[in-house]
């Protein structure tokens, strides 16, 4: 197995609070990896680290290695990492006043993709691999990405971010606003995915974790507690905080 | 997210197994007794208990079952719940054991008793206190004792190979005696699958604490570490 991200002893700070302590974690190539934990346990700030989101926040600071293949991603722009490394939120967020294909092409036309045919090309692509397409191809021009439901707008998103050809996914509690169905096709999805791409989820929902992830990492108070295939960490996990956490006797 | 009232389902399961593993228990020593005896009353009374054995296993296969539908356990809580169906079915099968064993000595009972070279009660001492460890070490989830309870199979594999070869001899000598003997033998076997239960639990209690799978002969080096 091929290591797609390596982080070394990554830390964040929000002003003087630091809420990483170090995070070591070697997330594998055409995986998906979960990352679970409490509440404020750091875990949406350890996924934002790793494509510089978390810098977007004017108090927030960052230190640490994070390599995608054999490249650091802070020598790197940040627009270039985000790009090599997209990112699907908790809330579906579709540009409310772009039509479908427009919001699919976003991160293209910024690239400087420009002709049409090519444009559509990977237009229709990113939605199929998005589980989309067969629902909104006929109404690609007319209809926003606001209109469509929850769970199709986190697909519309997801289409988003495939469409600039990323190495990694980042998923943070994609599936949170969203029903069973929606959930089981995001979820299905993933799988589709990691053919392609590796992926990091961030998930509160533990049966979700050990459904679509080969491993699982799990998070306290900014610490990386536990790290290992996903079946050990939920069957028998080596660490009694991780075993308190996912057995609800704690959190 | 602490799960008070999964964990307070937890506890009532452990003591519905419980109440079921006293039952299997009795039955086992009622069984013994009725060997020891020549007591066709106790023979009766196993018989009468067996169907109290069977419900115990339904209704404890039902509530475990509905623990993993309803609330999805992980870890330690998963390995519990899976160690009781396990334990459940070789209880009620300890059961089967005690029905099969005063089935052999109401037939005996049938007949004149004869001096087998067979000591029945030594044999059924041991078993009854792997039981007991066995169950005892589910109680107090106690890795150690149920190590112990690994080992001690051997020395009753032992007993009933000694049992057969004695056995055989004496009906060689004495056909007259084979009836009998033949029940004695099927008792002493009955004994030793009773002890494999009590290995099963012991295994199962191990995997419940440690996560570790002792099955098959994984828990000779557990057993001697």
């Amino acid at each position: 197995m091929a290591t797609a991200v390596e982080v070394r002893d990554l830390k964040a700070w929000f002003g003087k609070t630091e809420a990483l302590h170090g995070i070591n974690m070697a997330v594998e190539q055409n995986h998906a990896t979960a990352v679970i934990g409490p509440s404020g346990c750091g875990k949406s700030t350890f996924i934002r680290c790793l494509n510089r989101m978390h810098e977007t926040n004017p108090v927030a600071r960052a230190e640490g290695d994070v390599k995608v293949g054999d490249m650091d991603i802070y020598s790197m722009p940040a627009v270039e990492v985000r790009r090599k490394i997209g990112m699907v939120f908790q809330k579906p967020n579709p540009f409310p006043s772009m039509s479908i294909y427009e919001n699919v092409a976003a991160g293209l036309k910024l690239n400087g993709t420009r002709n049409h045919k090519d444009l559509d090309q990977i237009v229709e692509h990113s939605l199929q691999q998005a589980a989309l397409w067969d629902e909104v191809k006929d109404t690609l021009k007319k209809k926003s990405g606001a209109s469509l439901s929850g769970g199709q707008q986190q697909r519309l998103c997801i289409a988003r971010a495939l469409a600039v050809n990323p190495e990694v996914m980042l998923m943070d509690e994609p599936c949170s606003a969203l029903d069973p169905i929606s959930t089981a096709k995001i979820e299905d999805l993933i799988f589709e995915l990691k053919q392609r791409l590796t992926i990091v989820i961030v998930t509160h929902n533990m049966q979700q974790a050990s459904r679509v992830a080969e491993f699982t990492g799990f998070f306290l108070m900014g610490n990386l507690v536990e790290f290992d295939r996903t079946e050990k960490i939920f069957t028998n996990p080596s660490d009694k905080r991780t075993e308190d956490y996912i057995t609800g006797r704690f959190g | 997210m602490t799960r008070t009232r999964f964990h307070q389902e937890l506890d009532e399961l452990k003591h519905r197994i419980l109440a079921m593993a006293g039952m299997s228990e009795q039955a086992i020593d009622l069984a013994v007794q009725a060997y020891t005896q020549r007591d066709l009353a106790l023979c009766q009374r196993v018989l009468n208990n067996e169907d109290a054995i069977n419900r115990a296993e339904r209704e404890v296969d039902e509530f475990a079952i509905d623990l993993l539908a309803m609330q999805q356990p992980m870890a330690v809580d998963l390995r519990f719940i899976l160690a009781v169906i396990k334990i459940n079915a070789d209880l009620e099968r300890v059961g089967d054991q005690a029905v099969n064993i005063v089935q052999r000595v109401m037939n005996m009972i049938e007949l004149p008793a004869y001096d087998l070279p067979v000591d029945i009660p030594a044999m059924a001492s041991r078993v009854r206190s792997m039981v007991r460890d066995a169950l005892r070490s589910f109680i107090e989830g106690d890795t150690d004792l149920a190590k112990h309870v690994l080992l001690a199979d051997d020395e009753i594999d032992r007993m009933n190979h000694e049992a057969f070869a004695n056995l055989s001899t004496f009906m060689q000598a004495k056909p007259a005696g084979a009836v009998p003997a033949l029940d004695a033998l099927s008792i002493a076997r009955n004994l030793e699958r009773v002890a494999d239960h009590a290995t099963n639990i012991a295994e199962d209690v191990i995997f419940w604490v440690r996560g570790a799978d002792v099955r098959h002969g994984a828990g000779q080096s557990l057993a001697g570490s």
